[in-house]
């Protein structure tokens, strides 16, 4: 039985929680810097390596390893970019880690710089969540006021800038070549790899891009210890991790855990789903994650199990859907998203979902035709793998899955509204109506 | 050969390491670093595909061109990549096994998918597209695309087209966003006036959201909402176009570029002022990109294709000319690896009308000794009343002959002939334009029979090219693509000898050594290691090393002593040496010797060895021992009558220094014989006009700049005559067989003649000129030179292309304007001897007391209307109604 491990979330209780002093006070905030600042770079690469941490933003890639391509230092900038621009459907962990403790990031972004010896960092934060950029600016000034960043820190000689970069509300600028495009003024569309980040990333500089709970996962682990680390989780997903619930449950919210905790257990802590309702389908880690049904409640949450399972750990953004709901309609309310967020950059992405909405629209409507579905399913799957990034892939699977679990479903679209058979009242939360 | 060449030789051409791989279960061997798809090719297979192109760099945008691969990894285990990949971006490795849509069925499906999706939102209009019949979404989706789309839904559509230059037209509904325009125009004319705007695959039927759905676009305020910084209003030339944001009415100029800083700003204030544009419509692969001239007017399988060279400029690209009953359509550029790869200016595509406007002569022409007008009659009346008219004026001073520089070298020799054999004359000058005694010993000495050396290829791999005396993107196109291709690969650095840094200056990333005209001399000298001229060192030292390629234009020609120092550095320095005239017959023309100091061949005229050779040839008793007068003096002799008479062919009086002067002279001159395609300014005082045939309906040869033939068939079969058919059909009526009559005659001639291995033309030895003196504040020396598109008469009637020219303006730095008293003025006159220009002022960084004029274009015509010529000193004011609050 796993039980929650408060690291991140530790203090987001605490009054004032986002503040320097309370972060200080309560976590021992930027001791953790302190040491690094007396270590050798290289020894914090392999701490972070020994931890087993593996990236938070969704694909899982091991981040001291990430550290460890870029190229041996020639004079010329290297750049740590945080990937901030959380907009997966579903997923809502790093918007409010920067809310409640934004000190959190900035200490993992000074630790990360060190290592991998860059002298200026960016975060690229999502433009729509205004106070939150607020927040975290204020305590990028906060840091620098108290001599935790700029230049010459607490006198090592060591210099550290630190600009906080608000995007303008484009999905795709989460995919990390993007983010670097927009970053540098351009139009935010992915870029060709290889030459990889590591090697030709911000400015053409090697760059390390890593997502904000990973970053703000290592001065846990320069404070208490790989081991620490990686004694929480399971074989190969080491480490707590913020799972977030939504949807049809008692208390949605923030639960940090370890990786390895099953969703009957979430579920327990976050008061089940709601009266008198089931479980039907929920996403181990937002909506480009395959969806998973009841069948894979006790399935532990980590790397391997959910992929074993035909799905992806992804963001760990459990969107929790009961009996009440058509996974048509879930379906084409995510499509949309996906028509309305593709770049348009490759064929498959931009006209696929395009064409998709325009089945699944059919379909809710009752107005589906004979072959229909079988369509649908071809065009997901000629998207999933021939798309230039992952979010043509990821696009494809909401569908793939949907069909692959609620066929019938899909094919009742034939005949009767997605609004007959499941009454759009009855779904939402706060209609009042249940049934 | 010693062992030492034979090392360094290998060492060059050193092979690059190969790769050898599987495609399709064919073992291909191709060097490092080649792409799948260019690897297939070789051996036969050819692998769907939209946004790639071999002189593009990949992007992988189109996902047509999927296939499956396995590599094999570090045991030697072939593992399969688990998602097909894109040929176009996939470097081929040791071992690797591609399976290409013949031998997978995943990549087959696909491939198919890709054009399933491409044609969901595309209208299918393939009828009444321009593009249909020679599309490749057409064409691969019957290869490679199912024969029926399952799309059931309602289209995305825009309203259209957009106009973004008055010349190119954008469907976007037909765009596939394959981005070959907007790389094109990045990547290889460095000017990105169009490019991607929203994203996603919009919203079905007319309904277009704004920027949702990615689109093709001109940067365009009213889309982007983008604000100008600074409180001036923004520039008046904007202000009278019709705009239309993408969202707007159909059929209206796309947007307007303000005051967008450097980068997006020209002076024409057009959105899309690309010299090359064009070449985005060719490459398009589909019909989304249309030209004004040619939309709707043809079926590409109605056409008729005839490769052709460009007759614009002295680079001798290759085009295609689609005709279709006669009346050329449209030119397309034609591939040449070796000159203009596959592109060519907007002049060579779209200026062709010239050859079939409506002044074009049809008949000879003879005076009416009556009525004094010019009235049609046979070629033989015409002929003999030229001859007798020549033979007369001969005898009365002689004949002064002007071929002017637009001939093909067949033409030109029949001209040079002529003159020597028929005329007995060496008063022959191709130069219509600013030249100089210098210049034709330069020409003597250094370019006439040179063998190649300098060629485009050197463009693109010398490591340091000097630029003087020309402006490649505005006078030779295909060498300013050339050089930045270069310059991106990173190889060349190009530095320019000039008064200002031009746009194309700045594309090409050149060092500006600034001089004003007439100090062209003085800074050679310099880098040579002479004279007292200080200059930036490293610079300097840059091109002091062997090797630098020099390319000199006509220009110098108006700057005395220029082509002297040009060869004093060039010695000094070894470096080697390219003249780069601006028309396509000028170097043909030095090869024929139409010069007065010059026979075919790089013969000197002086040299007795070199006229008997040639008179044996022409089966002439002699020819004319004395250098004959320049183009200039034969008119004055022309006009004062020391001359009897004129033999003129493709002069435009406004190219030359003085043209009020020269049409006077004409005027008076006593005979004149006009060989003519167009009425001229000349043809009011010719006695005799005789049609000659444009290119498009004769065959020949121009040579280009680097001396390369390029041979080109008549496209229209007609019973128009060449100049050399009509210098023969003429010599006749003196009893003289030219051999002129048909270019196999000319060649056969040619190949006789041989070369000259003896003492050529002395090299100039002029002193350094001086940068003309100016002594008051509201004086300037004048620099000018032609802009691409301008006032010139091989653009006439093609006013699409016309829109697309920069606008006109004069340029002085801020410290001349304040000199002069021009502050916050947003126009300046300019005032020469014979009059005034009075143009927007542009401040630009230059050496003071210097104002740079176009010298042809609309509104300001150097020569006629100012009486001046580069170098010279004029006067500005200001135009006191334009003064800004």
């Amino acid at each position: 039985m796993s039980t929650l491990t408060p690291v991140l979330s530790d203090i987001w209780d605490k009054e004032r929680s986002w503040s320097l002093q309370t972060y200080i006070d309560q976590a021992q905030g930027y001791e953790a810097w302190r040491t690094a600042l007396r270590t050798d770079p290289a020894e914090l690469i392999t701490a972070v390596k020994d931890s087993g941490l593996r990236g938070r933003g969704g694909a899982g890639f091991p981040t001291g390893m990430k550290w460890g391509f870029l190229p041996e230092p020639d004079g010329g900038p290297r750049y740590l970019v945080v990937n901030a621009d959380e907009s997966e459907p579903g997923t809502c962990k790093d918007i409010p880690l920067m809310m409640a403790n934004p000190h959190s990031l900035i200490e993992g972004v000074a630790i990360t710089s060190f290592a991998i010896g860059c002298n200026h960092a960016f975060i690229y934060i999502r433009g729509e969540v205004v106070h939150v950029i607020r927040r975290l600016m204020a305590a990028v000034e906060e840091a620098r006021a108290a001599g935790l960043v700029g230049t010459d820190i607490m006198g090592t000689g060591y210099d550290l800038e630190i600009t906080v970069h608000v995007g303008a509300g484009a999905y795709i600028c989460g995919e990390e070549t993007a983010l670097l495009d927009s970053l540098e003024g351009l139009r935010g569309q992915p870029r060709l790899k290889p030459p990889f980040p590591a090697v030709a990333g911000l400015y053409a500089r090697p760059t390390v891009v890593n997502n904000v709970e990973s970053v703000a996962s290592v001065p846990g682990i320069v404070r208490h210890g790989a081991d620490w680390f990686a004694s929480m989780g399971t074989e190969k997903s080491k480490g707590h991790g913020l799972f977030s619930l939504s949807g049809h449950v008692t208390r949605p919210g923030q639960y940090e855990a370890p990786l390895g905790i099953t969703l009957r257990e979430l579920l327990e802590m976050a008061g089940g789903i709601r009266d008198g309702h089931r479980l039907k389908f929920w996403t181990p880690g937002g909506s480009s994650t395959p969806i998973l049904t009841e069948e894979h409640i006790d399935i532990p949450l980590d790397f391997e199990e959910v992929g074993g399972a035909g799905s992806m750990l992804g963001t760990r953004a459990l969107m929790i859907f009961d009996d009440t709901t058509s996974v048509v309609r879930a379906v084409s309310r995510w499509n949309d998203f996906y028509a309305h967020e593709s770049c348009g950059k490759c064929t498959p992405c931009r006209e696929g979902t395009y064409w998709m909405k325009g089945i699944l629209h059919r379909l809710e409507a009752g107005q589906g035709t004979e072959n229909d579905v079988d369509t649908l399913l071809d065009v997901a799957n000629e998207i999933d793998g021939r798309s230039f990034c992952a979010l043509g892939d990821g696009a494809a699977q909401p569908i793939k899955s949907g069909i692959k679990y609620f066929r019938e479903e899909f094919e009742q679209g034939m005949h009767t509204p997605a609004w007959e058979l499941f009454p759009y009242e009855a779904n939402a939360v706060f209609s009042g109506v249940t049934r | 050969m010693t062992a030492t060449t034979s090392t360094s030789a290998s060492g060059d051409l050193a092979p690059e390491p190969e790769v050898t791989f599987t495609i399709d279960g064919v073992e291909v061997a191709v060097p490092k670093g080649t792409l799948v798809i260019r690897a297939a090719e070789q051996i036969g297979i050819q692998i769907p595909r939209f946004c790639e192109h071999p002189l593009l760099k990949p992007v992988g945008a189109c996902r047509q061109c999927l296939v499956e691969v396995s590599v094999p990894d570090r045991e030697g285990n072939l593992r399969p990549m688990p998602k097909p990949q894109t040929s176009c971006t996939l470097e081929a490795t040791p071992g690797m096994v591609v399976s290409t849509q013949h031998t997978s069925p995943v990549a087959d499906k696909a491939q198919h998918a890709q054009i399933e999706f491409l044609l969901i939102n595309h209208p299918l209009d393939c009828p009444v597209c321009d593009k249909g019949g020679e599309c490749p979404l057409q064409n691969q989706a019957m290869s490679n695309g199912a024969p029926e789309s399952r799309f059931k839904e309602v289209k995305r559509t825009f309203p259209k087209p957009i106009k973004i230059s008055t010349e190119i037209l954008l469907d976007r509904d037909r765009c596939i966003l394959c981005q070959r325009c907007t790389r094109f125009q990045d990547e290889i004319a460095g000017d990105p006036f169009i490019d991607l705007q929203g994203r996603g695959g919009g919203s079905p039927g007319m309904d277009v959201h704004g920027l949702h759905a990615q689109q093709i676009g001109t940067f365009d305020e009213a889309v982007l909402g983008y604000i100008p910084l600074g409180e001036e209003e923004p520039p008046d030339y904007a202000d009278s176009l019709d705009l239309a944001s993408p969202g707007g009415a159909a059929g209206v100029r796309g947007g307007a570029v303000r005051s967008v800083g450097a980068a997006a700003t020209d002076v024409s204030g057009r959105p899309f002022s690309s010299y090359f544009s064009g070449n985005t419509i060719q490459i398009c692969p589909v019909g989304a990109l249309t030209s004004a001239t040619y939309r709707f007017r043809a079926r590409p399988f109605d056409l008729v294709s005839s490769e052709s060279i460009a007759e614009h400029d002295a680079c001798g690209s290759a085009i295609r000319v689609d005709h279709r009953r006669n009346v050329v359509v449209r030119r397309l550029a034609g591939e040449d690896p070796v000159v203009n790869e596959e592109w060519i200016t907007d002049k060579d595509r779209f200026a062709f009308t010239w050859q079939s406007a409506p002044d074009v002569l049809q008949a000879p022409m003879v005076r009416d000794e009556e009525t004094g007008e010019l009235v049609a009659t046979s070629w033989s009346e015409a002929l003999a009343v030229a001859a007798e008219g020549l033979q007369r004026a001969r005898t009365n001073g002689g004949v002064g002959v002007l071929p002017g520089g637009r001939l093909t070298l067949e033409d030109a020799y029949a001209w040079s002939k002529f003159a020597r054999v028929v005329l007995g004359t060496n008063d022959v000058d191709f130069r219509a334009r600013v030249h100089s005694e210098e210049e034709a010993q330069f020409l003597g000495h250094q370019v006439a029979a040179a063998e190649m050396d300098v060629t485009f290829a050197d463009l693109e791999r010398a490591a340091q090219v000097l630029l003087v005396g020309l402006e490649p993107e505005e006078e030779a196109g295909t060498i300013f693509l050339r050089l930045r291709k270069g310059m991106l690969a990173g190889k060349v650095h190009v530095t320019t000898i000039a008064p200002l840094a031009s746009r194309g200056t700045t594309k090409m990333r050149a060092n500006l050594i600034p001089t004003p005209p007439g100090g062209e001399a003085q800074v050679l000298d310099a880098l040579a290691g002479d004279g007292d001229l200080s200059l930036d060192e490293d610079v300097t030292a840059a091109l002091a090393q062997p090797g630098v390629v020099v390319l000199a234009g006509e220009r110098l020609a108006g700057s005395p002593g220029a082509y002297s120092a040009l060869l004093r550095y060039v010695r000094a320095r070894q470096a080697r040496l390219a003249w780069v005239p601006r028309r396509a017959g000028d170097r043909g023309a030095v090869e024929a010797g139409l010069l007065p100091n010059l026979l075919p061949g790089g013969r000197p005229v002086t040299e007795a060895e070199a006229r008997v050779d040639l008179a044996a040839l022409w089966e002439a008793d002699t020819l004319p021992e004395q250098p004959g007068r320049d183009h200039t003096q034969i008119l004055t002799a022309a006009g004062s009558s020391e001359l009897g008479g004129l033999l003129i062919g493709g002069v435009d009086l406004s190219d030359l220094p003085h043209p009020a002067q020269a049409e006077r002279d004409i005027r008076d001159a006593g005979f004149v014989v006009q060989l003519e395609v167009r009425h001229s300014l000349v043809t009011p005082y010719a006695d005799v006009v005789l049609p000659v045939a444009p290119p498009t309906r004769k065959s020949g040869t121009f040579l280009n700049w680097e001396g390369r033939p390029r041979p080109f068939e008549e496209v229209f079969t007609t019973h128009d005559i060449s100049d050399a058919r009509a210098l023969d059909l003429l010599a006749r009526q003196f009893g003289v067989q030219l051999g002129t009559g048909s270019v196999p005659e000319v060649h056969a001639e040619l190949a006789e003649l041989g070369g000259w291995s003896a003492a050529r033309v002395p090299a100039p030895e002029e002193p350094a000129g001086q940068i003309t003196p100016v002594s008051e504040p509201t004086e300037a020396v004048l620099a000018t030179w032609r802009l691409m598109l301008d006032a010139a008469r091989g653009q006439d009637g093609e006013p699409h292309l016309a829109g697309t020219a920069h606008r006109p303006v004069a340029r002085m730095s801020a410290r001349t304007a304040a000199n002069a008293g021009l502050e916050g003025h947003r126009k300046v006159t300019v005032t020469g001897p014979k009059g005034a220009i009075t143009l927007p002022l542009v401040l630009t960084p230059m050496p003071d007391q210097v104002v740079w004029l176009p010298q042809h274009s609309p509104g300001s015509s150097v020569h006629r209307m100012l009486g001046v010529t580069a170098g010279q000193t004029v006067s500005l004011s200001a135009v006191t109604a334009e003064v800004t609050s």
